[in-house]
This record gives structure tokens, sequence and C-alpha cells, in this order.
């Protein structure tokens, strides 16, 4: 078992290299040139090559990425060009809003959305069914930006009871963190549904049965434990889609957090930041990944068994 | 008589149509007995065992008569929790895919202990180490207890089947074609293993099979069935050395016998019927390699003589049973 999480740690190496490269490619091919966004209209061609040669865009490709590689691994991640923090602060200074946001919404989309698929499934063909189906079929087709400003108009300017942004209290944290989990929730509540209606035809469900032990043994030990299965492959899937919807919610709540860090430094051709934030995010991911594959041979002993061996 | 059941009826309400699955069903096993369920696939063996146990799913299943009277108790009379107590405990079941019976993600020791804790009181921590017992009994090491169903083979997951079935001790096992999922070298030892705990555990026994020869050396009655219903009903000798009913004798006629030229096996010719649209009359009559003209619209009534139960126009055209 150490030996595989070694290994996959290991393994995250050529991951974030790929990621790396994807990235600066992206971000040098967009049209536009941070020197001239930070100098403005008004500045001579003269001034902003100076610039140039001072952020070191004046190099080759090639060079800037291997720059960007080398002081990367010795931890640099670079200056920004705006405000000329090192962008390892920024990211660690915005990073707690974030977390946050992500830490609630998962849990809040775990705790409603398997409930809402087992209830589902337990009552199959009924109109409990018909409406959680209903309901996530509307919190998965719902885009977060709408359900975000709707939220808004109602709670915030209709019957005014929760603050529209920012961060700080528990209060602002409630709006944020019900947009970015309906997505998550519906998807969670769908695929517990389905996987519990395959589970419960089982034969092993049958032997429980015949076993003669009661039902809610049956339900928690038999049942749930198989329905988990394929959920938590969903939840873990689904951590790069909501990291996807951070960076909206928080830009539509005002959040300071890594998201909005990226969207500004984004409209900024802040590079080093962009780089940087969207390498921390895929490290993110992949340690989640890494979480929900361990958490996956705890499920299941089969997988377990792979790991071993492997 | 430990079983008992009378009239049968059990139905499933598809898209297809209405499958009718068991009609008319009747049979007793004694203390002890072992009573052989032979038929084709189809024939509704499945379902009669589940209906014993209460465990036909509904829907798309409907019991729509029948009584089922167990250790002088009629089991339908009998509420939810106390049918509970009876599964696992009184009556308990081994089921014909072992590959697919256990749940994968339990040890197979907490899927033994888990049964005898629901029905004696313990813990389940106390519940393992009779559960251990029970594995040595099947003849698998117990320090595997804390092994998955994944670790074992076929024949040692059915073993823990057997394990768990016999682990509180119940009057009465059902074995769903327990050996069907296994290869042949494997059949023969569950076999053995089986008939050698009944004789231990002293329990009564329904074995359902395809397979004569398991009938032969394990069961004491055999009952064939045809279509959702008992064709003929007969002592082990009366069955093998005198069958009646010509569904029986085709069956024994495809059997290859070592000594004999494998150009005497004879299929029965056709098919099943359709569940859904059983034919009038015998049901057997489309196959029916005697049938006469009478069998295509006359139900035949079960003859008796001597114990030996058969429905078939040739031994009810007399008069006798009708
Ligand atoms: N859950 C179900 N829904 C619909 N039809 C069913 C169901 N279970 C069984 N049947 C039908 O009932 C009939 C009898 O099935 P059953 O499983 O009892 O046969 P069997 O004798 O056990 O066959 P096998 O030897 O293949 O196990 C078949 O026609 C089958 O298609
Ligand atoms: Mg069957």
């Amino acid at each position: 078992m150490l030996r595989y999480i070694f290994k996959r740690i290991v393994f995250l190496v050529p991951v974030l290299l790929g990621v790396s490269i994807l990235i600066f490619v992206i971000i040098h091919l967009a049209p536009g040139d941070p020197a001239e966004t930070l100098l403005g209209p008004s500045a001579t061609a003269q001034d902003l090559a100076e610039l140039r040669e001072q952020l070191g865009l004046d190099k080759s490709l090639v060079l800037q990425y291997f720059t960007f590689l080398t002081n990367t691994l010795k931890g640099d991640f670079g200056r920004s060009i705006r405000t000329n923090n090192s962008v390892l602060e920024e990211l660690l200074d915005r990073f707690e809003p974030s977390l946050m946001l992500a830490i609630f919404s998962m849990t809040l989309a775990v705790a409603a959305g398997i409930p809402l698929g087992v209830l589902a499934a337990l009552r199959q063909n009924t109109w409990v069914d018909t409406l959680c189906n209903f309901v996530a079929l509307l919190g998965f087709s719902l885009p977060g930006f709408w359900l975000g400003l709707m939220l808004m108009l109602l709670f915030s300017i209709m019957v005014p009871i929760l603050p529209s942004s920012g961060y700080g209290e528990w209060k602002q944290l409630i709006m944020p963190t019900v947009v970015l989990a309906t997505n998550t929730t519906a998807v969670i509540a769908r695929m517990t549904r389905s996987s519990m209606l395959e589970v419960v035809r089982q034969d092993y469900v049958r032997t429980a049965k015949a076993k003669g032990l009661n039902g809610r043994l049956i339900l928690l030990r038999h049942i749930m434990s198989n329905v988990l299965i394929p959920v938590v492959t969903v939840v873990g899937l689904h951590f790069g889609h909501m990291l996807g919807g951070v960076v909206i919610t928080e830009t539509v709540f005002s959040i300071p957090g890594v998201g909005r860090l990226i969207i500004d430094a984004i409209r900024f051709q802040d590079y080093p930041v962009v780089q940087g934030g969207i390498l921390f995010f895929a490290f993110c991911l992949s340690l989640v990944n890494l979480g929900v594959d361990l958490i996956y041979a705890l499920l299941d002993p089969r997988i377990k068994a792979q790991y071993r061996a492997g | 008589m430990l079983l008992s059941v009378k009239d049968l009826c059990v139905k499933y309400v598809t898209f297809e149509g209405i499958v009718h699955a068991v009609n008319g069903v009747s049979f007793d096993i004694p203390e002890r007995g072992t009573l052989g369920l032979v038929g084709e696939s189809g024939a509704g063996k499945t379902t009669t065992a589940l209906s014993l146990m209460r465990l036909i799913p509904v829907p798309p299943g409907i019991v729509e008569r029948g009584k089922i009277s167990f250790e002088g108790r009629d089991l339908d009379a009998l509420s939810g929790e106390e049918m509970k107590k009876i599964r696992g405990n009184r009556i308990s079941m081994i089921f014909q895919d072992p590959m697919t019976s256990l749940n994968p993600v339990l040890t197979v020791g907490l899927q033994i202990a888990e049964t005898i804790a629901a029905h004696q009181n313990m813990s389940e921590r106390e519940a393992m180490k009779k559960a251990r017992e029970m594995l040595e009994k099947v003849q698998i090491p117990a320090a595997r207890y804390k092994e998955y169903p994944h670790e074992f083979s076929g024949g040692m997951r059915q073993r823990v089947g057997i394990a768990m079935a016999l682990a509180c001790n119940p009057r009465m096992i059902i074995a769903d074609e327990p050996t069907t999922a296994l290869d042949v070298t494997i059949q023969a030892q569950v076999i053995e293993l089986m008939r050698d705990l009944r004789d231990e555990f002293s329990t009564a026994m329904m074995l359902i099979t395809h397979d004569l020869g398991v009938v032969g050396e394990v069961c004491d009655r055999v009952a064939v069935m045809y279509a959702g219903e008992i064709v003929e009903e007969g002592s082990l000798e009366q069955i093998f050395e005198h069958a009646r009913h010509p569904y029986t004798n085709g069956l024994f006629r495809c059997i290859p016998d070592i000594d004999e030229d494998n150009s005497r096996i004879q299929p029965i010719s056709g098919l099943m019927p359709d569940p859904c649209d059983l034919p009038a009359g015998c049901c057997f009559h489309p196959r029916c390699p005697e049938c006469m003209e009478i069998c295509r619209t006359r139900k035949p009534a079960p003859f008796t003589e001597n114990g030996q139960m058969v429905r078939c126009c040739l031994y009810t055209r007399g008069g006798a049973g009708q």
C-alpha cells in the first residue's frame, strides 16, 4: 500500500510537468503583451522594451520555459508582474477561502446527494423518485453563475438576510457553497440512484435476505458499501469540475480566493501568477485524486489487492 | 412432515406477458429427507425454492396461491419479522452461482458470522469464533476468515456458502443447483461435502439440479418438474428404475452411458413451451413421443400408486385419479 502511494506521488511529477508545458504554451500563444497592459497606451517603445527585458519576455519561449521550470523546482514561482509580490505568497494568501469553499461544497454535495439518491432508488417509480430525479436534473442543468445571481437577488435584495459578497464571516459562505454544491449534488444523487438500483438486484443482496438479516443491516452493510464504490469515483472526477466552479463562484460572490486571483491575473496577463495558480490547481486535483483512489481501495478489497500487487 | 407444500402457484408479470412459472406444485419433505427437484432450465425450480423462503421479488412476482407449512407452522401467516427468524436459521439456502452470491466487499468470516449473530443472540465478535469453526467444517483453514470472496476459488466460495447455510444448524437446506457453476472435478467434492454435512447436522434437504447423477447419489425422493408442474414424483428407485412419465424417460435417455454406443443418446426433441403461453391440455404433449388425442385437450390429473405420483393421460385414461 505504501509502495503504491509512493508510486503515485512519483507519478505526479510527469503529470505536473505536462500541465506546466500546456499552461505555458497556451498563455504565451494568447494574444497580448503584459508589458503593454502594465504600462498603458502612453508607454514609449523603449519603455516597453526595457520592461520586457526586465521580465525576461524578450528571450525565446523555450528558454523562458526552462527558466520557469528550474525556478519552480527550486520552489520559486516567480513574482507577480502586477504587484511584484511573490506568487507563492499570493497563492497561499488566497488559499483559505477557496479551500473552505471546496470543503463545504463537497461536504454538502455528498451529504445531500447520497441520501437523495438512496431515497429515489428505494422509492423507485413513485412520486418521490420522480421528484428526486426532477430536482437532480434541475441542479444539473442550472448554470452556477445564474443560480448565484438568482440567489443574490432573492436573499440579498428581495429578502435581505444574507450578504451578497465578500469573505470573512460564515454567513458569506452560505450562498457560494450552495451554488458550488448544486451541480455536484445532482451528479452524486443520480449516480447513487443508478448504482443502488444495480446493487439491490445483485445475488448477494438476495443471499443477505436469505440469511434472515434485518433490513437496516442489509441496507447499510451489504448495499451501501457496494453503492458507494462508483459514487466515490464520480466524486473524484467531479472535483476537477468543482475547481472550475470555484473560479466562477468566487468571481460572482467577490470572494478573494485562488480562483479570483487567477481570473484577475489572466485579465492582466500576469503570466507568473496564472502559471503558478493553475499549476497549484493541478497539484490539488492530483492530490484529491490520489485520496479518492485510496478511499476506493478502502471500500473495495479487490482494488486493494491490485494496489498491493502493483 | 417437516415441510409440506400444497398447490403452489407463482407468476411473474412482465412486459412480454404473464409468466406462469409455477403452476400448482405440491410436495412434502419429511424430517431428514432429501428431495431432488430436477427439470430443464426455466421449469420453475428456483421460483419454487424462493417461494419457500418467501423471497420471490414482488414485483414482478406474485404468489397466487399455495399453502406452505414448515414445522407445523403456516409460513404465509407469519409476519415479516417472524419469517426473518426462519430464514437462515430454520431453513437456509445455498445459491447457484458462488461467484455472485457472496458480497465482494465483506470478509467471508463476517458473512458467516453475521448469520449466526442475527439468530443466536450473540455479538458478531463471539459469532466470529463459531464462523471459524464452520470454515473448518467445510475444509477451509479457519485462518482464512479474514479474506474476501475474490481470494477464493469457485469451489471454495461455494463451500463458504455451505458453511453460511449450516451455521445456525437449520432443519432444512434448499440447495439451488449448488454445483452447476463449478467444474466437474470440484462438483463431486462439493456434493460429497454437502452429503456428509447433511448427515452430520441431520438436516432435511431440497436439492435442485439438472444432474440426475447427483440426484442418484444424494436424494431419497425425486420430483421431476416440467413447465411449472411436478410431472412425476417418487422414491429414488421408482424414478430411476420404473419411471412412468414420458418426460422422465426422456431425461434418462439424455444421459450418455459409457457401456453403450453414443448414438443411443436421444435428446428430447423440441423446446420447453413458452411460460407466457402454455399449451392446452398436458404441457408436455407437443414434445411427447406417446402423445394421444386426449392429451391435447385434457390436463392430466395426478395418478398415485405406491407413493409414486405421475401426471400423464397414459395412466389416468382408465379413469383412475380423474
Ligand atoms: N424475476 C423474474 N421476472 C420475470 N420472470 C422470471 C423471473 N424469475 C424467473 N422468471 C421466469 O420464470 C420461469 C421459471 O424460472 P426459474 O428461475 O424458476 O427456472 P429454473 O427452473 O430455476 O431454471 P434454471 O435451471 O435455469 O435455474 C422462467 O421462464 C423465467 O424466465
Ligand atoms: Mg434456477
